[in-house]
Protein backbone atom coordinates (compact mmCIF):
# COMPACT_ATOMS: atom_id res chain seq x y z
CA UNK A 1 0.00 0.00 0.00
CA UNK A 2 2.84 2.50 1.04
CA UNK A 3 4.55 1.51 -2.33
CA UNK A 4 1.14 1.98 -4.28
CA UNK A 5 0.79 5.60 -2.78
CA UNK A 6 5.02 6.78 -3.66
CA UNK A 7 3.83 5.56 -7.10
CA UNK A 8 0.77 7.43 -7.26
CA UNK A 9 1.99 10.68 -6.14
CA UNK A 10 5.09 10.47 -8.25
CA UNK A 11 2.88 9.92 -10.86
CA UNK A 12 0.89 13.07 -10.22
CA UNK A 13 4.08 15.51 -9.84
CA UNK A 14 5.45 13.30 -12.94
CA UNK A 15 2.12 14.35 -15.18
CA UNK A 16 1.48 18.09 -14.38
CA UNK A 17 4.73 18.79 -16.24
CA UNK A 18 3.96 16.03 -18.94
CA UNK A 19 1.98 17.67 -21.35
CA UNK A 20 1.67 14.43 -23.87
CA UNK A 21 -0.10 12.70 -21.11
CA UNK A 22 -1.91 15.75 -18.99
CA UNK A 23 -3.20 16.94 -22.13
CA UNK A 24 -5.14 13.56 -22.67
CA UNK A 25 -7.02 14.22 -19.50
CA UNK A 26 -8.21 17.43 -20.13
CA UNK A 27 -8.75 17.36 -24.12
CA UNK A 28 -12.14 15.75 -24.24
CA UNK A 29 -13.67 17.20 -21.14
CA UNK A 30 -12.87 20.54 -22.30
CA UNK A 31 -13.82 20.36 -25.98
CA UNK A 32 -16.61 18.71 -25.30
CA UNK A 33 -17.74 20.74 -22.66
CA UNK A 34 -16.91 23.77 -24.97
CA UNK A 35 -18.96 22.38 -27.68
CA UNK A 36 -21.61 21.88 -25.62
CA UNK A 37 -22.27 25.26 -24.60
CA UNK A 38 -22.04 26.98 -27.60
CA UNK A 39 -23.37 24.37 -30.62
CA UNK A 40 -26.94 24.55 -30.55
CA UNK A 41 -28.43 22.82 -33.44
CA UNK A 42 -32.57 22.04 -33.74
CA UNK A 43 -33.27 18.65 -33.16
CA UNK A 44 -29.75 17.78 -31.62
CA UNK A 45 -30.73 15.63 -28.29
CA UNK A 46 -29.43 17.39 -25.06
CA UNK A 47 -25.42 16.36 -24.11
CA UNK A 48 -25.33 15.02 -27.52
CA UNK A 49 -21.56 16.11 -27.76
CA UNK A 50 -21.24 14.74 -24.16
CA UNK A 51 -22.17 11.78 -24.99
CA UNK A 52 -20.06 11.53 -27.78
CA UNK A 53 -16.96 12.76 -26.25
CA UNK A 54 -17.63 10.46 -23.51
CA UNK A 55 -16.98 7.48 -25.57
CA UNK A 56 -14.16 8.78 -27.08
CA UNK A 57 -12.48 9.94 -23.53
CA UNK A 58 -12.65 5.90 -22.77
CA UNK A 59 -11.57 5.10 -25.70
CA UNK A 60 -8.51 7.02 -25.80
CA UNK A 61 -7.27 8.98 -22.92
CA UNK A 62 -6.67 5.60 -20.26
CA UNK A 63 -4.74 4.25 -23.45
CA UNK A 64 -2.67 6.48 -23.87
CA UNK A 65 -1.62 7.58 -20.63
CA UNK A 66 -1.33 3.92 -19.41
CA UNK A 67 0.97 2.59 -22.49
CA UNK A 68 2.63 5.35 -22.63
CA UNK A 69 3.61 5.78 -19.31
CA UNK A 70 4.58 2.61 -18.96
CA UNK A 71 6.85 2.68 -21.95
CA UNK A 72 8.57 5.23 -20.88
CA UNK A 73 9.32 4.01 -17.81
CA UNK A 74 10.85 0.99 -19.53
CA UNK A 75 12.69 2.93 -22.13
CA UNK A 76 14.45 5.57 -19.40
CA UNK A 77 14.80 2.37 -17.14
CA UNK A 78 13.28 4.22 -14.45
CA UNK A 79 10.93 1.19 -13.92
CA UNK A 80 13.74 -1.02 -13.28
CA UNK A 81 14.74 1.07 -10.17
CA UNK A 82 11.63 0.80 -9.17
CA UNK A 83 11.31 -3.18 -9.36
CA UNK A 84 15.04 -3.23 -7.75
CA UNK A 85 13.81 -1.31 -4.98
CA UNK A 86 11.42 -4.26 -3.72
CA UNK A 87 8.15 -2.42 -5.97
CA UNK A 88 6.24 -5.19 -6.76
CA UNK A 89 4.71 -5.15 -10.55
CA UNK A 90 1.33 -4.76 -9.26
CA UNK A 91 2.07 -2.14 -6.99
CA UNK A 92 3.58 -0.40 -9.67
CA UNK A 93 0.46 -1.00 -12.55
CA UNK A 94 -2.00 -0.63 -9.39
CA UNK A 95 -0.60 2.59 -8.21
CA UNK A 96 -0.09 4.24 -12.06
CA UNK A 97 -3.27 2.50 -13.25
CA UNK A 98 -5.33 4.32 -9.58
CA UNK A 99 -3.65 7.38 -11.26
CA UNK A 100 -4.84 7.15 -14.36
CA UNK A 101 -8.32 6.13 -13.60
CA UNK A 102 -8.83 9.22 -10.70
CA UNK A 103 -7.94 11.73 -13.49
CA UNK A 104 -10.18 10.25 -15.80
CA UNK A 105 -12.96 10.06 -13.55
CA UNK A 106 -12.68 13.75 -12.80
CA UNK A 107 -12.81 14.55 -16.22
CA UNK A 108 -16.21 12.47 -16.14
CA UNK A 109 -17.28 14.16 -13.49
CA UNK A 110 -17.41 17.63 -15.13
CA UNK A 111 -18.69 16.23 -18.54
CA UNK A 112 -21.59 14.70 -16.58
CA UNK A 113 -22.49 17.60 -14.75
CA UNK A 114 -22.07 19.76 -18.04
CA UNK A 115 -24.21 16.90 -20.14
CA UNK A 116 -26.84 17.43 -17.49
CA UNK A 117 -26.83 14.17 -15.56
CA UNK A 118 -28.39 14.79 -12.23
CA UNK A 119 -29.06 12.02 -9.10
CA UNK A 120 -29.25 8.48 -10.29
CA UNK A 121 -28.49 9.41 -13.47
CA UNK A 122 -25.25 11.22 -12.81
CA UNK A 123 -24.37 7.92 -10.79
CA UNK A 124 -25.22 5.53 -13.93
CA UNK A 125 -23.62 7.40 -16.24
CA UNK A 126 -20.25 7.88 -13.92
CA UNK A 127 -20.43 4.14 -13.44
CA UNK A 128 -20.51 3.44 -17.47
CA UNK A 129 -17.39 5.74 -17.64
CA UNK A 130 -15.74 4.02 -14.67
CA UNK A 131 -16.08 0.62 -16.21
CA UNK A 132 -15.04 1.86 -19.36
CA UNK A 133 -12.32 3.68 -18.16
CA UNK A 134 -10.97 0.49 -15.94
CA UNK A 135 -11.30 -1.57 -19.34
CA UNK A 136 -9.05 0.67 -21.30
CA UNK A 137 -6.74 1.25 -18.46
CA UNK A 138 -5.69 -2.72 -18.86
CA UNK A 139 -5.93 -2.28 -22.45
CA UNK A 140 -3.02 0.36 -22.50
CA UNK A 141 -1.25 -1.35 -19.44
CA UNK A 142 -1.02 -4.75 -22.11
CA UNK A 143 0.47 -2.46 -24.86
CA UNK A 144 3.12 -0.76 -22.40
CA UNK A 145 3.68 -4.29 -21.07
CA UNK A 146 4.55 -5.17 -25.17
CA UNK A 147 6.07 -2.60 -25.67
CA UNK A 148 10.29 -1.60 -25.19
CA UNK A 149 9.90 2.24 -25.76
CA UNK A 150 7.49 4.69 -26.53
CA UNK A 151 7.70 4.83 -29.99
CA UNK A 152 6.52 1.19 -30.43
CA UNK A 153 3.83 2.06 -27.84
CA UNK A 154 2.87 5.03 -30.36
CA UNK A 155 2.37 2.71 -33.52
CA UNK A 156 0.67 0.51 -31.02
CA UNK A 157 -2.16 2.75 -29.44
CA UNK A 158 -2.75 4.49 -32.41
CA UNK A 159 -5.14 1.67 -34.13
CA UNK A 160 -6.33 0.41 -31.07
CA UNK A 161 -7.85 4.28 -29.66
CA UNK A 162 -8.71 4.83 -33.67
CA UNK A 163 -10.96 1.54 -33.49
CA UNK A 164 -12.37 2.14 -29.75
CA UNK A 165 -12.66 6.23 -30.17
CA UNK A 166 -13.96 6.59 -33.98
CA UNK A 167 -16.32 3.62 -34.68
CA UNK A 168 -18.57 4.40 -31.93
CA UNK A 169 -19.02 7.77 -33.52
CA UNK A 170 -19.02 6.93 -36.80
CA UNK A 171 -21.72 4.16 -36.29
CA UNK A 172 -24.14 6.88 -35.47
CA UNK A 173 -23.76 7.83 -39.12
CA UNK A 174 -23.35 4.72 -40.49
CA UNK A 175 -25.49 1.43 -40.04
CA UNK A 176 -22.71 -1.26 -41.14
CA UNK A 177 -20.23 0.47 -38.74
CA UNK A 178 -22.93 0.21 -36.09
CA UNK A 179 -23.66 -3.38 -36.89
CA UNK A 180 -19.66 -4.48 -36.59
CA UNK A 181 -18.55 -1.64 -34.10
CA UNK A 182 -21.09 -3.68 -31.66
CA UNK A 183 -18.35 -5.70 -30.85
CA UNK A 184 -16.58 -2.82 -28.79
CA UNK A 185 -16.96 -2.45 -25.33
CA UNK A 186 -17.11 1.40 -26.48
CA UNK A 187 -19.94 1.02 -28.60
CA UNK A 188 -21.50 -0.68 -25.75
CA UNK A 189 -21.15 2.00 -23.13
CA UNK A 190 -22.09 4.64 -25.61
CA UNK A 191 -25.38 2.49 -25.99
CA UNK A 192 -25.80 2.37 -21.75
CA UNK A 193 -25.12 5.78 -21.72
CA UNK A 194 -27.88 6.42 -24.27
CA UNK A 195 -30.02 4.40 -22.37
CA UNK A 196 -29.40 5.70 -18.68
CA UNK A 197 -33.19 7.38 -18.52
CA UNK A 198 -34.93 5.06 -20.04
CA UNK A 199 -32.93 1.65 -18.76
CA UNK A 200 -33.79 -0.36 -22.54
CA UNK A 201 -30.57 -2.24 -22.55
CA UNK A 202 -30.79 -6.14 -23.50
CA UNK A 203 -28.64 -9.15 -21.54
CA UNK A 204 -26.26 -9.13 -24.40
CA UNK A 205 -25.25 -5.44 -24.26
CA UNK A 206 -24.13 -6.47 -20.48
CA UNK A 207 -22.33 -10.04 -21.86
CA UNK A 208 -20.78 -8.13 -25.04
CA UNK A 209 -19.14 -5.67 -22.46
CA UNK A 210 -18.35 -8.52 -20.66
CA UNK A 211 -16.36 -10.47 -23.26
CA UNK A 212 -14.32 -7.36 -24.17
CA UNK A 213 -13.23 -7.02 -20.41
CA UNK A 214 -12.47 -10.63 -20.34
CA UNK A 215 -10.69 -10.80 -23.52
CA UNK A 216 -8.27 -7.35 -22.29
CA UNK A 217 -7.56 -9.18 -18.95
CA UNK A 218 -6.41 -11.94 -21.35
CA UNK A 219 -4.65 -9.77 -22.78
CA UNK A 220 -2.54 -8.14 -20.47
CA UNK A 221 -1.72 -11.39 -18.62
CA UNK A 222 -0.08 -12.72 -21.46
CA UNK A 223 1.58 -9.20 -21.90
CA UNK A 224 2.77 -9.66 -18.85
CA UNK A 225 3.54 -13.08 -19.09
CA UNK A 226 5.42 -13.71 -21.59
CA UNK A 227 7.38 -9.97 -21.00
CA UNK A 228 7.38 -9.70 -17.24
CA UNK A 229 7.27 -6.06 -16.44
CA UNK A 230 10.66 -5.21 -17.12
CA UNK A 231 12.11 -7.43 -19.68
CA UNK B 1 32.68 -11.31 7.52
CA UNK B 2 32.07 -12.49 3.87
CA UNK B 3 28.84 -11.04 2.16
CA UNK B 4 28.92 -12.06 -1.22
CA UNK B 5 30.27 -15.33 -2.14
CA UNK B 6 30.39 -16.37 -5.95
CA UNK B 7 30.86 -20.34 -6.74
CA UNK B 8 31.83 -21.32 -10.02
CA UNK B 9 29.05 -19.40 -11.49
CA UNK B 10 28.34 -19.28 -15.51
CA UNK B 11 26.07 -17.31 -17.16
CA UNK B 12 24.86 -18.36 -21.08
CA UNK B 13 22.88 -16.38 -23.62
CA UNK B 14 22.05 -19.06 -25.97
CA UNK B 15 25.60 -20.58 -26.93
CA UNK B 16 27.27 -17.37 -26.09
CA UNK B 17 28.68 -17.73 -22.99
CA UNK B 18 29.01 -14.36 -21.14
CA UNK B 19 30.33 -15.58 -17.30
CA UNK B 20 32.47 -18.72 -17.25
CA UNK B 21 33.08 -20.54 -13.91
CA UNK B 22 33.35 -17.18 -12.09
CA UNK B 23 34.47 -17.45 -7.85
CA UNK B 24 34.53 -14.49 -5.77
CA UNK B 25 34.43 -13.59 -1.74
CA UNK B 26 33.88 -10.26 -0.81
CA UNK B 27 33.44 -9.09 2.67
CA UNK B 28 31.98 -6.59 4.21
CA UNK B 29 33.93 -2.94 4.90
CA UNK B 30 35.85 -3.59 1.31
CA UNK B 31 35.60 -2.15 -1.65
CA UNK B 32 35.66 -4.52 -4.58
CA UNK B 33 36.81 -4.25 -8.12
CA UNK B 34 35.65 -6.02 -11.34
CA UNK B 35 37.83 -4.59 -14.29
CA UNK B 36 37.64 -5.51 -17.96
CA UNK B 37 36.98 -3.98 -21.28
CA UNK B 38 33.94 -3.42 -22.77
CA UNK B 39 31.83 -6.29 -23.32
CA UNK B 40 33.99 -8.58 -20.42
CA UNK B 41 30.96 -9.32 -18.45
CA UNK B 42 30.90 -6.90 -15.80
CA UNK B 43 27.16 -5.53 -15.61
CA UNK B 44 26.28 -9.30 -15.90
CA UNK B 45 27.58 -9.86 -13.27
CA UNK B 46 26.35 -6.99 -11.00
CA UNK B 47 22.68 -7.94 -12.70
CA UNK B 48 23.32 -11.43 -11.56
CA UNK B 49 24.81 -10.59 -7.95
CA UNK B 50 21.54 -8.27 -7.19
CA UNK B 51 18.92 -11.08 -8.65
CA UNK B 52 18.35 -8.87 -11.64
CA UNK B 53 18.92 -12.18 -13.77
CA UNK B 54 19.37 -15.73 -12.81
CA UNK B 55 22.75 -17.82 -13.68
CA UNK B 56 23.21 -20.58 -15.95
CA UNK B 57 25.13 -22.68 -13.32
CA UNK B 58 26.81 -22.74 -10.14
CA UNK B 59 26.14 -20.79 -6.69
CA UNK B 60 25.66 -17.23 -5.43
CA UNK B 61 25.94 -16.31 -1.89
CA UNK B 62 24.62 -12.90 -0.27
CA UNK B 63 23.85 -12.45 2.80
CA UNK B 64 24.15 -16.17 4.07
CA UNK B 65 21.68 -16.92 1.65
CA UNK B 66 21.02 -17.65 -2.23
CA UNK B 67 20.20 -14.37 -4.18
CA UNK B 68 17.60 -15.80 -5.92
CA UNK B 69 15.84 -17.02 -2.41
CA UNK B 70 16.28 -13.29 -0.96
CA UNK B 71 13.09 -11.16 0.28
CA UNK B 72 12.04 -7.89 -0.14
CA UNK B 73 13.69 -6.37 3.39
CA UNK B 74 16.96 -8.16 2.45
CA UNK B 75 17.55 -6.73 -1.40
CA UNK B 76 16.69 -3.38 0.64
CA UNK B 77 19.74 -3.50 1.61
CA UNK B 78 21.10 -3.58 -2.09
CA UNK B 79 22.07 -0.08 -3.34
CA UNK B 80 23.01 -0.28 -7.25
CA UNK B 81 23.31 2.69 -9.51
CA UNK B 82 23.94 1.09 -13.05
CA UNK B 83 24.55 3.44 -15.90
CA UNK B 84 21.08 2.77 -17.64
CA UNK B 85 19.25 3.11 -14.07
CA UNK B 86 17.45 6.51 -15.31
CA UNK B 87 16.16 9.25 -13.55
CA UNK B 88 12.65 10.74 -13.79
CA UNK B 89 13.80 13.74 -16.15
CA UNK B 90 10.93 16.01 -15.44
CA UNK B 91 10.72 15.88 -11.37
CA UNK B 92 13.33 17.56 -9.24
CA UNK B 93 16.44 16.33 -7.57
CA UNK B 94 14.34 16.24 -4.50
CA UNK B 95 11.40 14.49 -6.30
CA UNK B 96 13.49 12.10 -7.57
CA UNK B 97 14.66 11.17 -3.99
CA UNK B 98 11.10 11.73 -2.34
CA UNK B 99 9.84 8.73 -3.99
CA UNK B 100 12.52 6.63 -2.91
CA UNK B 101 11.98 7.82 0.52
CA UNK B 102 8.58 6.81 0.49
CA UNK B 103 9.00 3.31 -0.32
CA UNK B 104 11.79 2.75 1.88
CA UNK B 105 9.88 4.40 4.44
CA UNK B 106 12.86 7.28 4.82
CA UNK B 107 12.11 10.78 6.51
CA UNK B 108 11.89 14.37 4.32
CA UNK B 109 14.73 15.39 6.04
CA UNK B 110 17.26 12.69 5.07
CA UNK B 111 16.46 13.75 1.55
CA UNK B 112 18.25 17.13 2.11
CA UNK B 113 20.52 15.78 4.04
CA UNK B 114 21.65 13.36 1.41
CA UNK B 115 21.55 15.99 -1.58
CA UNK B 116 24.13 18.23 0.69
CA UNK B 117 26.22 15.28 0.82
CA UNK B 118 27.00 14.53 -2.89
CA UNK B 119 26.83 18.47 -3.25
CA UNK B 120 23.37 18.77 -4.82
CA UNK B 121 22.20 21.46 -2.18
CA UNK B 122 21.76 23.94 -4.54
CA UNK B 123 19.82 22.05 -7.44
CA UNK B 124 17.28 20.38 -5.10
CA UNK B 125 14.52 22.11 -7.61
CA UNK B 126 16.31 21.57 -10.68
CA UNK B 127 14.43 18.78 -12.67
CA UNK B 128 16.65 16.33 -13.78
CA UNK B 129 16.80 17.21 -17.53
CA UNK B 130 18.64 19.94 -16.85
CA UNK B 131 21.40 18.50 -14.49
CA UNK B 132 25.09 18.02 -16.28
CA UNK B 133 26.64 14.17 -16.06
CA UNK B 134 28.49 14.59 -13.27
CA UNK B 135 25.35 16.43 -11.51
CA UNK B 136 23.59 13.23 -12.55
CA UNK B 137 25.75 10.82 -10.99
CA UNK B 138 25.56 12.30 -7.82
CA UNK B 139 21.76 12.53 -7.99
CA UNK B 140 22.27 8.47 -8.79
CA UNK B 141 24.65 7.80 -5.95
CA UNK B 142 22.03 10.38 -3.84
CA UNK B 143 19.27 7.79 -4.39
CA UNK B 144 21.50 4.74 -3.71
CA UNK B 145 23.04 6.27 -0.09
CA UNK B 146 20.29 7.91 0.85
CA UNK B 147 18.63 3.87 1.60
CA UNK B 148 21.92 3.27 3.70
CA UNK B 149 22.30 -0.22 1.90
CA UNK B 150 24.73 -2.85 2.96
CA UNK B 151 25.98 -3.37 -0.44
CA UNK B 152 26.96 -0.79 -2.83
CA UNK B 153 26.82 -2.54 -6.44
CA UNK B 154 28.24 0.84 -8.51
CA UNK B 155 28.48 -0.07 -12.49
CA UNK B 156 31.16 2.65 -14.13
CA UNK B 157 30.40 4.91 -11.46
CA UNK B 158 32.83 7.70 -13.02
CA UNK B 159 31.88 7.28 -16.56
CA UNK B 160 32.43 9.70 -18.29
CA UNK B 161 33.19 12.54 -15.93
CA UNK B 162 36.04 14.96 -15.83
CA UNK B 163 38.46 14.52 -13.14
CA UNK B 164 37.47 16.41 -10.33
CA UNK B 165 33.91 14.78 -10.23
CA UNK B 166 35.75 11.76 -10.43
CA UNK B 167 37.87 12.71 -7.29
CA UNK B 168 34.52 13.55 -5.64
CA UNK B 169 33.06 10.46 -6.56
CA UNK B 170 35.89 8.53 -5.10
CA UNK B 171 36.02 10.29 -1.87
CA UNK B 172 32.02 9.52 -1.36
CA UNK B 173 33.49 6.32 -2.00
CA UNK B 174 35.86 5.87 0.25
CA UNK B 175 33.66 7.65 3.48
CA UNK B 176 31.40 4.59 2.82
CA UNK B 177 33.86 2.55 3.20
CA UNK B 178 34.78 3.84 6.27
CA UNK B 179 31.38 3.71 7.84
CA UNK B 180 31.55 -0.21 6.77
CA UNK B 181 29.41 -0.81 3.40
CA UNK B 182 30.58 -3.00 0.92
CA UNK B 183 31.16 -1.34 -2.52
CA UNK B 184 31.00 -3.54 -5.47
CA UNK B 185 32.09 -1.98 -8.02
CA UNK B 186 32.86 -2.54 -12.02
CA UNK B 187 35.35 0.24 -13.80
CA UNK B 188 37.45 0.14 -16.75
CA UNK B 189 39.81 2.73 -15.03
CA UNK B 190 42.58 1.10 -13.74
CA UNK B 191 43.88 3.99 -11.99
CA UNK B 192 40.61 4.00 -10.04
CA UNK B 193 40.94 0.65 -9.15
CA UNK B 194 44.14 0.84 -7.77
CA UNK B 195 43.07 4.07 -5.82
CA UNK B 196 40.38 2.42 -4.15
CA UNK B 197 40.03 -1.15 -4.40
CA UNK B 198 41.43 -3.46 -1.50
CA UNK B 199 40.59 -6.57 -4.40
CA UNK B 200 40.16 -6.53 -7.66
CA UNK B 201 39.03 -8.85 -10.24
CA UNK B 202 40.16 -8.93 -13.96
CA UNK B 203 37.21 -9.80 -15.96
CA UNK B 204 38.34 -11.07 -19.85
CA UNK B 205 35.65 -12.84 -22.49
CA UNK B 206 33.79 -13.99 -19.12
CA UNK B 207 36.49 -15.40 -17.60
CA UNK B 208 38.45 -14.00 -14.49
CA UNK B 209 42.55 -13.97 -15.24
CA UNK B 210 43.53 -12.22 -12.27
CA UNK B 211 42.54 -11.65 -8.57
CA UNK B 212 43.79 -10.05 -5.37
CA UNK B 213 45.11 -6.95 -4.25
CA UNK B 214 46.14 -3.97 -6.67
CA UNK B 215 49.67 -3.59 -5.36
CA UNK B 216 50.23 -7.37 -4.78
CA UNK B 217 49.29 -8.52 -8.14
CA UNK B 218 51.16 -5.73 -10.11
CA UNK B 219 54.14 -7.03 -7.94
CA UNK B 220 53.59 -10.44 -9.05
CA UNK B 221 53.78 -9.14 -12.46
CA UNK B 222 57.18 -7.39 -11.60
CA UNK B 223 59.49 -9.41 -13.86
CA UNK B 224 62.03 -6.58 -14.17
CA UNK B 225 62.30 -6.01 -10.84
CA UNK B 226 64.57 -3.11 -11.35
CA UNK B 227 65.21 0.65 -10.37
CA UNK B 228 64.83 3.35 -13.41
CA UNK B 229 66.17 6.44 -12.82
CA UNK B 230 66.25 9.59 -14.56
CA UNK B 231 68.96 12.49 -14.03
CA UNK B 232 68.89 16.64 -13.87
CA UNK B 233 70.76 15.96 -17.25
CA UNK B 234 68.40 14.28 -18.88
CA UNK B 235 70.08 10.76 -18.83
CA UNK B 236 67.99 7.96 -17.67
CA UNK B 237 69.86 4.92 -16.02
CA UNK B 238 68.19 1.64 -15.01
CA UNK B 239 69.91 -0.62 -12.10
CA UNK B 240 69.12 -3.82 -10.88
CA UNK B 241 67.00 -4.11 -7.76
CA UNK B 242 70.16 -5.74 -5.75
CA UNK B 243 72.37 -4.75 -3.43
CA UNK B 244 75.35 -4.49 -5.61
CA UNK B 245 73.19 -1.70 -7.29
CA UNK B 246 73.03 0.46 -3.62
CA UNK B 247 76.23 1.88 -3.74
CA UNK B 248 76.00 3.45 -7.04
CA UNK B 249 72.28 4.85 -6.40
CA UNK B 250 73.78 6.51 -2.82
CA UNK B 251 76.19 7.78 -4.59
CA UNK B 252 73.62 9.82 -6.71
CA UNK B 253 71.67 10.59 -4.19
CA UNK B 254 74.69 12.13 -2.36
CA UNK B 255 75.33 13.80 -5.94
CA UNK B 256 71.96 15.33 -5.45
CA UNK B 257 71.60 14.33 -9.40
CA UNK B 258 68.16 12.17 -9.29
CA UNK B 259 65.21 13.73 -10.83
CA UNK B 260 63.05 10.89 -10.61
CA UNK B 261 63.17 7.40 -9.51
CA UNK B 262 60.99 4.39 -9.58
CA UNK B 263 60.81 0.67 -9.52
CA UNK B 264 59.34 -0.74 -13.23
CA UNK B 265 56.71 -2.46 -11.62
CA UNK B 266 54.03 -2.66 -13.76
CA UNK B 267 50.52 -1.13 -13.27
CA UNK B 268 47.22 -2.83 -13.84
CA UNK B 269 46.79 -2.34 -17.54
CA UNK B 270 50.02 -3.71 -18.18
CA UNK B 271 48.92 -6.62 -16.04
CA UNK B 272 46.15 -7.10 -18.35
CA UNK B 273 47.84 -6.93 -21.65
CA UNK B 274 50.53 -9.67 -20.56
CA UNK B 275 47.74 -11.91 -18.97
CA UNK B 276 45.37 -11.36 -22.25
CA UNK B 277 47.16 -10.08 -25.04
CA UNK B 278 45.06 -7.33 -25.85
CA UNK B 279 44.83 -3.40 -24.33
CA UNK B 280 41.89 -1.96 -22.24
CA UNK B 281 39.23 -0.32 -24.07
Amino acid sequence: MNNMKAIFCKQAKDTMKNKAVLIQFLMFPVISIIMNQTIKVDNLPEGYFIRMFAVMYIGMAPIIAMSSIIAEEREKNTLRVLLMSNVKPGEYLLGTGTYVWIMCMLGAICMGIVGGYRGTDLMNFLILMAVGFIISIFGGASIGGFCKNQMVANSMMVPAMLILAFVPMMATFNTTIEKYGQILYSQQIQLFISHINDGKMEMKNYVITGINMVIVLITFVVAYRKNGLDE
Amino acid sequence: MSLILVESVEKKYEDKVVLNKINLEINQGEIFGLLGPSGAGKTTMIRLLTGQISATAGKITVFDKEVGKLNGTEKKQFGIMMDQFGLYERLSCYDNLKLFADIYGIKKEQIIQTLRAVGLEKAVKTPAMNLSKGMRHRLQLARVFMTNPKILFLDEPTSGLDPATSEEIHRLLLHKKEMGYLIFLTTHNMGEAEKLCDHIALLNEGKIVEYGQPQEICRKYNHQKKIRIRLKNGEELEYENSRDSAAKIEQLFQEQSIETIHSTEPNLETVFMERTGRRFE
